[in-house]
Protein backbone atom coordinates (compact mmCIF):
# COMPACT_ATOMS: atom_id res chain seq x y z
CA UNK A 1 0.00 0.00 0.00
CA UNK A 2 1.25 3.44 -0.87
CA UNK A 3 0.97 5.69 2.14
CA UNK A 4 -0.21 9.21 1.47
CA UNK A 5 2.18 11.70 2.93
CA UNK A 6 -0.02 13.63 5.26
CA UNK A 7 -2.52 11.38 7.05
CA UNK A 8 -1.65 9.34 10.13
CA UNK A 9 -0.98 5.72 9.17
CA UNK A 10 -3.84 4.34 11.25
CA UNK A 11 -6.28 6.57 9.32
CA UNK A 12 -4.77 5.45 6.01
CA UNK A 13 -5.33 1.83 6.99
CA UNK A 14 -8.90 2.87 7.83
CA UNK A 15 -9.32 4.28 4.32
CA UNK A 16 -7.95 1.04 2.89
CA UNK A 17 -10.49 -1.06 4.80
CA UNK A 18 -13.34 1.30 3.85
CA UNK A 19 -12.32 1.03 0.21
CA UNK A 20 -12.37 -2.77 0.38
CA UNK A 21 -15.90 -2.57 1.77
CA UNK A 22 -17.12 -0.02 -0.79
CA UNK A 23 -15.63 -2.10 -3.62
CA UNK A 24 -17.52 -5.10 -2.30
CA UNK A 25 -14.42 -7.18 -1.54
CA UNK A 26 -15.60 -7.40 2.05
CA UNK A 27 -19.35 -7.50 2.28
CA UNK A 28 -21.62 -6.47 5.11
CA UNK A 29 -21.59 -9.22 7.70
CA UNK A 30 -18.25 -10.66 6.48
CA UNK A 31 -15.32 -11.26 8.79
CA UNK A 32 -12.37 -9.04 7.85
CA UNK A 33 -8.67 -9.94 8.15
CA UNK A 34 -7.27 -10.17 11.67
CA UNK A 35 -5.03 -7.50 13.16
CA UNK A 36 -1.94 -9.58 12.53
CA UNK A 37 -2.91 -10.68 9.01
CA UNK A 38 -3.53 -7.10 8.00
CA UNK A 39 -0.31 -5.94 9.70
CA UNK A 40 1.68 -8.49 7.69
CA UNK A 41 -0.15 -7.73 4.43
CA UNK A 42 0.39 -3.99 4.73
CA UNK A 43 3.81 -4.24 6.46
CA UNK A 44 2.70 -2.19 9.42
CA UNK A 45 2.84 -2.57 13.17
CA UNK A 46 -0.12 -4.66 14.43
CA UNK A 47 -0.59 -2.07 17.22
CA UNK A 48 -1.34 0.50 14.53
CA UNK A 49 -3.87 -1.84 12.90
CA UNK A 50 -5.46 -2.35 16.32
CA UNK A 51 -5.89 1.41 16.58
CA UNK A 52 -7.56 1.46 13.16
CA UNK A 53 -9.98 -1.28 14.26
CA UNK A 54 -10.89 0.65 17.41
CA UNK A 55 -11.43 3.75 15.32
CA UNK A 56 -13.65 1.98 12.74
CA UNK A 57 -15.54 0.35 15.57
CA UNK A 58 -16.30 3.77 17.03
CA UNK A 59 -17.69 4.77 13.62
CA UNK A 60 -19.78 1.54 13.60
CA UNK A 61 -18.21 0.41 10.33
CA UNK A 62 -16.92 -2.82 11.88
CA UNK A 63 -17.76 -4.65 15.10
CA UNK A 64 -16.01 -7.16 17.29
CA UNK A 65 -17.24 -10.65 18.06
CA UNK A 66 -15.23 -11.60 21.10
CA UNK A 67 -12.79 -14.39 20.33
CA UNK A 68 -13.84 -14.67 16.69
CA UNK A 69 -12.75 -11.46 15.03
CA UNK A 70 -13.96 -8.27 13.43
CA UNK A 71 -16.96 -8.11 11.10
CA UNK A 72 -18.40 -5.54 8.70
CA UNK A 73 -21.58 -4.00 10.14
CA UNK A 74 -24.94 -4.21 8.33
CA UNK A 75 -24.98 -0.56 7.27
CA UNK A 76 -21.22 -0.12 6.89
CA UNK A 77 -21.47 1.45 3.44
CA UNK A 78 -23.78 4.21 4.63
CA UNK A 79 -21.53 4.84 7.62
CA UNK A 80 -18.46 5.03 5.38
CA UNK A 81 -20.10 7.55 3.08
CA UNK A 82 -21.15 9.66 6.07
CA UNK A 83 -17.58 9.52 7.41
CA UNK A 84 -16.08 10.39 4.04
CA UNK A 85 -18.47 13.29 3.59
CA UNK A 86 -17.43 14.69 6.95
CA UNK A 87 -13.76 14.22 6.03
CA UNK A 88 -14.33 16.00 2.73
CA UNK A 89 -16.07 18.92 4.40
CA UNK A 90 -13.53 19.22 7.22
CA UNK A 91 -10.32 18.63 5.28
CA UNK A 92 -10.65 19.01 1.52
CA UNK A 93 -13.11 21.85 1.27
CA UNK A 94 -11.13 24.37 3.32
CA UNK A 95 -8.12 23.77 1.05
CA UNK A 96 -10.33 24.19 -2.01
CA UNK A 97 -11.84 27.43 -0.67
CA UNK A 98 -8.42 28.75 0.24
CA UNK A 99 -7.20 28.12 -3.32
CA UNK A 100 -10.25 29.84 -4.78
CA UNK A 101 -9.46 32.90 -2.69
CA UNK A 102 -5.76 32.92 -3.58
CA UNK A 103 -6.50 32.56 -7.29
CA UNK A 104 -9.30 35.12 -7.18
CA UNK A 105 -11.98 32.88 -8.67
CA UNK A 106 -15.63 33.76 -8.27
CA UNK A 107 -18.39 31.38 -7.20
CA UNK A 108 -20.07 31.99 -10.58
CA UNK A 109 -17.02 30.70 -12.38
CA UNK A 110 -16.84 27.67 -10.08
CA UNK A 111 -20.52 27.01 -10.69
CA UNK A 112 -20.12 27.21 -14.43
CA UNK A 113 -17.11 24.93 -14.41
CA UNK A 114 -18.92 22.48 -12.18
CA UNK A 115 -21.79 22.31 -14.69
CA UNK A 116 -19.32 21.77 -17.55
CA UNK A 117 -17.58 19.04 -15.58
CA UNK A 118 -20.86 17.26 -14.96
CA UNK A 119 -21.79 17.53 -18.67
CA UNK A 120 -18.49 15.86 -19.65
CA UNK A 121 -18.91 13.20 -16.98
CA UNK A 122 -22.36 12.19 -18.26
CA UNK A 123 -21.09 12.29 -21.85
CA UNK A 124 -18.37 9.82 -20.92
CA UNK A 125 -20.78 7.64 -19.00
CA UNK A 126 -23.15 7.36 -21.99
CA UNK B 1 10.45 -4.60 30.84
CA UNK B 2 13.46 -2.29 31.02
CA UNK B 3 14.08 0.30 33.69
CA UNK B 4 17.20 2.46 33.59
CA UNK B 5 17.95 5.03 36.25
CA UNK B 6 20.69 7.65 36.47
CA UNK B 7 22.98 5.67 34.23
CA UNK B 8 26.57 6.81 33.73
CA UNK B 9 28.82 5.18 31.22
CA UNK B 10 32.09 5.90 29.46
CA UNK B 11 34.64 3.85 27.56
CA UNK B 12 37.48 6.21 28.52
CA UNK B 13 38.13 8.46 31.49
CA UNK B 14 38.22 11.63 29.40
CA UNK B 15 34.93 11.45 27.56
CA UNK B 16 31.66 10.31 29.09
CA UNK B 17 29.23 8.73 26.68
CA UNK B 18 26.03 8.43 28.72
CA UNK B 19 25.28 10.65 31.67
CA UNK B 20 22.38 10.63 34.13
CA UNK B 21 20.29 8.69 31.65
CA UNK B 22 16.91 7.33 32.69
CA UNK B 23 14.60 5.31 30.47
CA UNK B 24 11.56 3.07 30.97
CA UNK B 25 10.48 0.67 28.24
CA UNK B 26 7.35 -1.46 28.34
CA UNK B 27 6.38 -4.65 26.49
CA UNK B 28 4.31 -4.99 23.34
CA UNK B 29 5.86 -2.16 21.41
CA UNK B 30 8.41 -1.57 18.68
CA UNK B 31 10.79 1.14 19.76
CA UNK B 32 12.88 3.06 17.25
CA UNK B 33 16.14 4.18 18.82
CA UNK B 34 17.46 7.22 16.99
CA UNK B 35 20.54 9.36 17.44
CA UNK B 36 23.46 10.77 15.52
CA UNK B 37 26.62 8.72 15.02
CA UNK B 38 28.54 8.20 18.23
CA UNK B 39 25.69 9.13 20.54
CA UNK B 40 25.79 5.72 22.21
CA UNK B 41 22.86 3.86 20.67
CA UNK B 42 24.74 0.59 20.28
CA UNK B 43 26.28 1.03 23.71
CA UNK B 44 22.83 1.43 25.24
CA UNK B 45 21.74 -1.85 23.62
CA UNK B 46 24.89 -3.52 24.97
CA UNK B 47 24.21 -2.17 28.45
CA UNK B 48 20.65 -3.49 28.38
CA UNK B 49 21.82 -6.95 27.37
CA UNK B 50 24.79 -7.10 29.78
CA UNK B 51 27.59 -6.93 27.22
CA UNK B 52 29.06 -3.84 28.89
CA UNK B 53 28.55 -2.65 32.46
CA UNK B 54 27.47 0.76 33.78
CA UNK B 55 29.88 2.96 35.76
CA UNK B 56 27.02 4.19 37.90
CA UNK B 57 23.25 3.96 38.06
CA UNK B 58 21.02 0.93 37.71
CA UNK B 59 19.62 -1.12 34.85
CA UNK B 60 16.79 -3.57 35.29
CA UNK B 61 16.16 -5.85 32.32
CA UNK B 62 13.07 -8.01 32.82
CA UNK B 63 13.73 -8.08 36.57
CA UNK B 64 17.41 -8.93 36.24
CA UNK B 65 20.65 -6.99 36.59
CA UNK B 66 22.09 -7.49 33.09
CA UNK B 67 25.72 -7.40 34.26
CA UNK B 68 25.08 -10.62 36.23
CA UNK B 69 24.19 -12.36 32.94
CA UNK B 70 21.66 -14.67 34.52
CA UNK B 71 20.84 -17.48 32.04
CA UNK B 72 17.13 -16.90 32.73
CA UNK B 73 17.57 -13.38 31.40
CA UNK B 74 19.84 -14.33 28.51
CA UNK B 75 17.36 -16.92 27.18
CA UNK B 76 14.83 -14.10 26.81
CA UNK B 77 17.15 -11.70 24.94
CA UNK B 78 18.34 -11.77 21.39
CA UNK B 79 20.76 -9.08 20.30
CA UNK B 80 21.47 -8.56 16.61
CA UNK B 81 24.66 -6.52 16.43
CA UNK B 82 25.50 -4.25 13.54
CA UNK B 83 28.79 -6.04 12.96
CA UNK B 84 27.87 -9.69 12.63
CA UNK B 85 30.10 -12.27 14.30
CA UNK B 86 32.36 -14.45 12.15
CA UNK B 87 31.13 -17.96 12.74
CA UNK B 88 32.51 -20.91 10.79
CA UNK B 89 29.34 -22.98 10.79
CA UNK B 90 26.67 -23.78 8.25
CA UNK B 91 23.22 -22.27 8.82
CA UNK B 92 21.97 -25.72 9.79
CA UNK B 93 24.71 -26.25 12.37
CA UNK B 94 24.41 -22.72 13.69
CA UNK B 95 20.79 -23.51 14.48
CA UNK B 96 21.79 -26.82 16.12
CA UNK B 97 24.37 -25.12 18.34
CA UNK B 98 22.61 -21.88 19.25
CA UNK B 99 18.87 -22.64 19.21
CA UNK B 100 18.97 -24.74 22.45
CA UNK B 101 19.87 -21.57 24.38
CA UNK B 102 16.42 -20.19 23.56
CA UNK B 103 13.61 -22.36 24.99
CA UNK B 104 10.95 -20.73 22.78
CA UNK B 105 12.93 -21.09 19.55
CA UNK B 106 10.68 -22.27 16.73
CA UNK B 107 12.47 -24.15 13.98
CA UNK B 108 9.51 -24.08 11.59
CA UNK B 109 9.32 -20.33 11.95
CA UNK B 110 13.07 -20.03 11.26
CA UNK B 111 12.69 -22.05 8.05
CA UNK B 112 9.73 -19.95 6.94
CA UNK B 113 11.62 -16.72 7.50
CA UNK B 114 14.65 -18.05 5.60
CA UNK B 115 12.39 -19.06 2.75
CA UNK B 116 10.78 -15.64 2.70
CA UNK B 117 14.27 -14.14 2.44
CA UNK B 118 15.08 -16.53 -0.46
CA UNK B 119 17.72 -18.42 1.48
CA UNK B 120 17.13 -21.98 0.35
CA UNK B 121 20.31 -23.83 1.20
CA UNK B 122 20.74 -24.37 4.92
CA UNK B 123 23.97 -26.27 4.32
CA UNK B 124 25.66 -23.05 3.17
CA UNK B 125 28.49 -21.83 5.39
CA UNK B 126 27.84 -18.52 7.16
CA UNK B 127 31.34 -17.37 6.18
CA UNK B 128 30.54 -17.89 2.49
CA UNK B 129 27.45 -15.70 2.54
CA UNK B 130 27.41 -12.03 1.55
CA UNK B 131 26.94 -9.45 4.27
CA UNK B 132 23.27 -8.98 3.37
CA UNK B 133 22.52 -12.70 3.25
CA UNK B 134 24.21 -13.26 6.57
CA UNK B 135 22.19 -10.44 8.05
CA UNK B 136 19.04 -12.13 6.80
CA UNK B 137 20.00 -15.38 8.53
CA UNK B 138 20.50 -13.60 11.85
CA UNK B 139 17.29 -11.59 11.51
CA UNK B 140 15.37 -14.79 10.79
CA UNK B 141 17.06 -16.54 13.70
CA UNK B 142 16.45 -13.64 16.07
CA UNK B 143 12.75 -13.45 15.25
CA UNK B 144 12.42 -17.23 15.58
CA UNK B 145 13.95 -17.24 19.08
CA UNK B 146 10.69 -15.68 20.33
CA UNK B 147 12.55 -13.97 23.12
CA UNK B 148 10.69 -11.33 25.11
CA UNK B 149 13.34 -8.80 24.23
CA UNK B 150 14.71 -8.41 20.74
CA UNK B 151 17.41 -5.80 20.21
CA UNK B 152 18.41 -4.99 16.65
CA UNK B 153 21.20 -2.63 15.75
CA UNK B 154 20.72 -1.28 12.22
CA UNK B 155 18.92 -4.40 10.96
CA UNK B 156 18.10 -3.06 7.50
CA UNK B 157 21.66 -1.96 6.69
CA UNK B 158 22.94 -4.07 3.83
CA UNK B 159 19.54 -5.54 2.94
CA UNK B 160 18.61 -5.41 -0.72
CA UNK B 161 15.51 -3.55 -1.88
CA UNK B 162 12.96 -6.42 -1.85
CA UNK B 163 14.21 -7.61 1.54
CA UNK B 164 13.14 -4.43 3.28
CA UNK B 165 9.48 -5.16 2.64
CA UNK B 166 10.00 -8.79 3.65
CA UNK B 167 11.68 -7.60 6.84
CA UNK B 168 8.67 -5.40 7.68
CA UNK B 169 6.27 -8.28 7.02
CA UNK B 170 8.26 -10.61 9.27
CA UNK B 171 8.51 -8.13 12.10
CA UNK B 172 4.78 -7.40 11.83
CA UNK B 173 4.08 -11.13 12.11
CA UNK B 174 6.66 -11.65 14.87
CA UNK B 175 5.50 -9.12 17.46
CA UNK B 176 2.88 -9.63 20.14
CA UNK B 177 1.84 -8.05 23.45
CA UNK B 178 4.55 -9.80 25.44
CA UNK B 179 7.44 -8.97 23.12
CA UNK B 180 9.50 -5.82 23.07
CA UNK B 181 11.59 -4.79 20.09
CA UNK B 182 14.18 -2.07 20.17
CA UNK B 183 15.55 -1.18 16.76
CA UNK B 184 18.35 1.31 16.44
CA UNK B 185 18.42 2.81 12.99
CA UNK B 186 19.36 5.62 10.65
CA UNK B 187 17.15 4.18 7.89
CA UNK B 188 13.98 5.69 9.25
CA UNK B 189 12.06 5.31 6.01
CA UNK B 190 12.63 1.54 6.07
CA UNK B 191 10.87 1.26 9.37
CA UNK B 192 8.46 4.14 9.78
CA UNK B 193 5.37 1.98 9.36
CA UNK B 194 6.61 -0.42 12.05
CA UNK B 195 7.92 1.77 14.82
CA UNK B 196 5.27 2.86 17.31
CA UNK B 197 7.59 4.42 19.85
CA UNK B 198 10.41 6.86 19.26
CA UNK B 199 13.44 7.28 21.47
CA UNK B 200 15.95 9.99 20.57
CA UNK B 201 19.42 10.15 22.14
CA UNK B 202 21.40 13.35 22.17
CA UNK B 203 24.28 14.68 24.26
CA UNK B 204 24.65 11.71 26.61
CA UNK B 205 20.96 11.33 27.39
CA UNK B 206 17.45 10.54 26.17
CA UNK B 207 15.93 13.80 24.96
CA UNK B 208 12.71 12.39 23.57
CA UNK B 209 10.63 9.26 24.18
CA UNK B 210 7.03 9.20 22.97
CA UNK B 211 4.52 6.95 21.27
CA UNK B 212 3.66 7.73 17.64
CA UNK B 213 0.06 8.13 18.77
CA UNK B 214 1.02 10.84 21.24
CA UNK B 215 3.30 12.54 18.73
CA UNK B 216 0.62 12.81 16.05
CA UNK B 217 -1.84 14.17 18.60
CA UNK B 218 0.53 16.87 19.83
CA UNK B 219 2.44 17.74 16.67
CA UNK B 220 1.29 18.40 13.13
CA UNK B 221 3.49 17.45 10.18
CA UNK B 222 2.69 19.23 6.97
CA UNK B 223 3.95 20.49 3.63
CA UNK B 224 2.92 24.05 2.82
CA UNK B 225 3.82 26.62 0.21
CA UNK B 226 6.23 29.34 1.17
CA UNK B 227 3.56 32.01 1.68
CA UNK B 228 1.89 30.09 4.45
CA UNK B 229 2.29 31.81 7.79
CA UNK B 230 1.39 30.24 11.08
CA UNK B 231 2.49 31.08 14.59
CA UNK B 232 2.40 27.42 15.58
CA UNK B 233 5.42 26.43 13.50
CA UNK B 234 8.19 24.89 15.57
CA UNK B 235 10.55 23.75 12.87
CA UNK B 236 10.69 24.19 9.13
CA UNK B 237 12.78 22.78 6.27
CA UNK B 238 12.86 24.16 2.76
CA UNK B 239 12.20 21.58 0.11
CA UNK B 240 11.27 21.29 -3.55
CA UNK B 241 7.60 20.78 -2.75
CA UNK B 242 7.48 23.64 -0.26
CA UNK B 243 8.14 23.95 3.42
CA UNK B 244 8.18 20.80 5.48
CA UNK B 245 6.97 21.87 8.87
CA UNK B 246 6.53 20.56 12.36
CA UNK B 247 3.84 22.58 14.11
CA UNK B 248 1.99 22.46 17.36
CA UNK B 249 -1.17 20.47 16.72
CA UNK B 250 -4.08 22.72 17.63
CA UNK B 251 -6.83 21.18 15.49
CA UNK B 252 -6.65 17.57 16.61
CA UNK B 253 -6.17 16.44 13.02
CA UNK B 254 -3.68 13.57 13.04
CA UNK B 255 -0.97 13.67 10.43
CA UNK B 256 1.63 11.08 9.57
CA UNK B 257 4.74 11.41 11.71
CA UNK B 258 7.69 12.19 9.47
CA UNK B 259 10.42 10.64 11.60
CA UNK B 260 13.29 12.34 9.81
CA UNK B 261 11.70 15.75 10.25
CA UNK B 262 10.80 14.97 13.86
CA UNK B 263 14.39 13.96 14.57
CA UNK B 264 15.79 17.20 13.16
CA UNK B 265 13.15 19.23 14.99
CA UNK B 266 13.93 17.54 18.30
CA UNK B 267 17.67 18.17 17.93
CA UNK B 268 17.23 21.82 17.00
CA UNK B 269 14.27 22.80 19.17
CA UNK B 270 14.67 20.40 22.04
CA UNK B 271 13.18 22.56 24.77
CA UNK B 272 10.30 23.88 22.71
CA UNK B 273 9.27 20.32 21.84
CA UNK B 274 9.77 19.08 25.39
CA UNK B 275 7.44 21.81 26.64
CA UNK B 276 4.63 20.49 24.42
CA UNK B 277 4.77 16.95 25.79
Amino acid sequence: MEFKETQAIYLQIGDYICEQILLGRWNEGDRILSVRELGVALQVNPNTVMRTFEFLQSLEIIFNKRGIGYFVTADAKLKIIAYRRKQFIDQDMPVFFKNINILGMSMDEINQRYREFNKNETAVNI
Amino acid sequence: MINIEHLEFSYSKQAKLLSNMSLQIGAGRIHGLLGKNGEGKSTLLKLISGLVFPNQGTIDTMGFVPAKRNPKMLQEIFFLPEELPQITLSIENYEKVYAPFYPKFDSGQFNNYLKEFDIENKKAMLTKLSHGQKKKVFIAFGLATNTQLLLMDEPTNGLDIPSKGQFRRMVASGVDESRCLIISTHQVHDLDSLIDNIIIMEKHEIVFHQTIENISQKLLFRVVDRNDQSENVIYSEDNLRGLYQVCKNTTGEESKVDIELLFNAVLQKTNQIKSIF
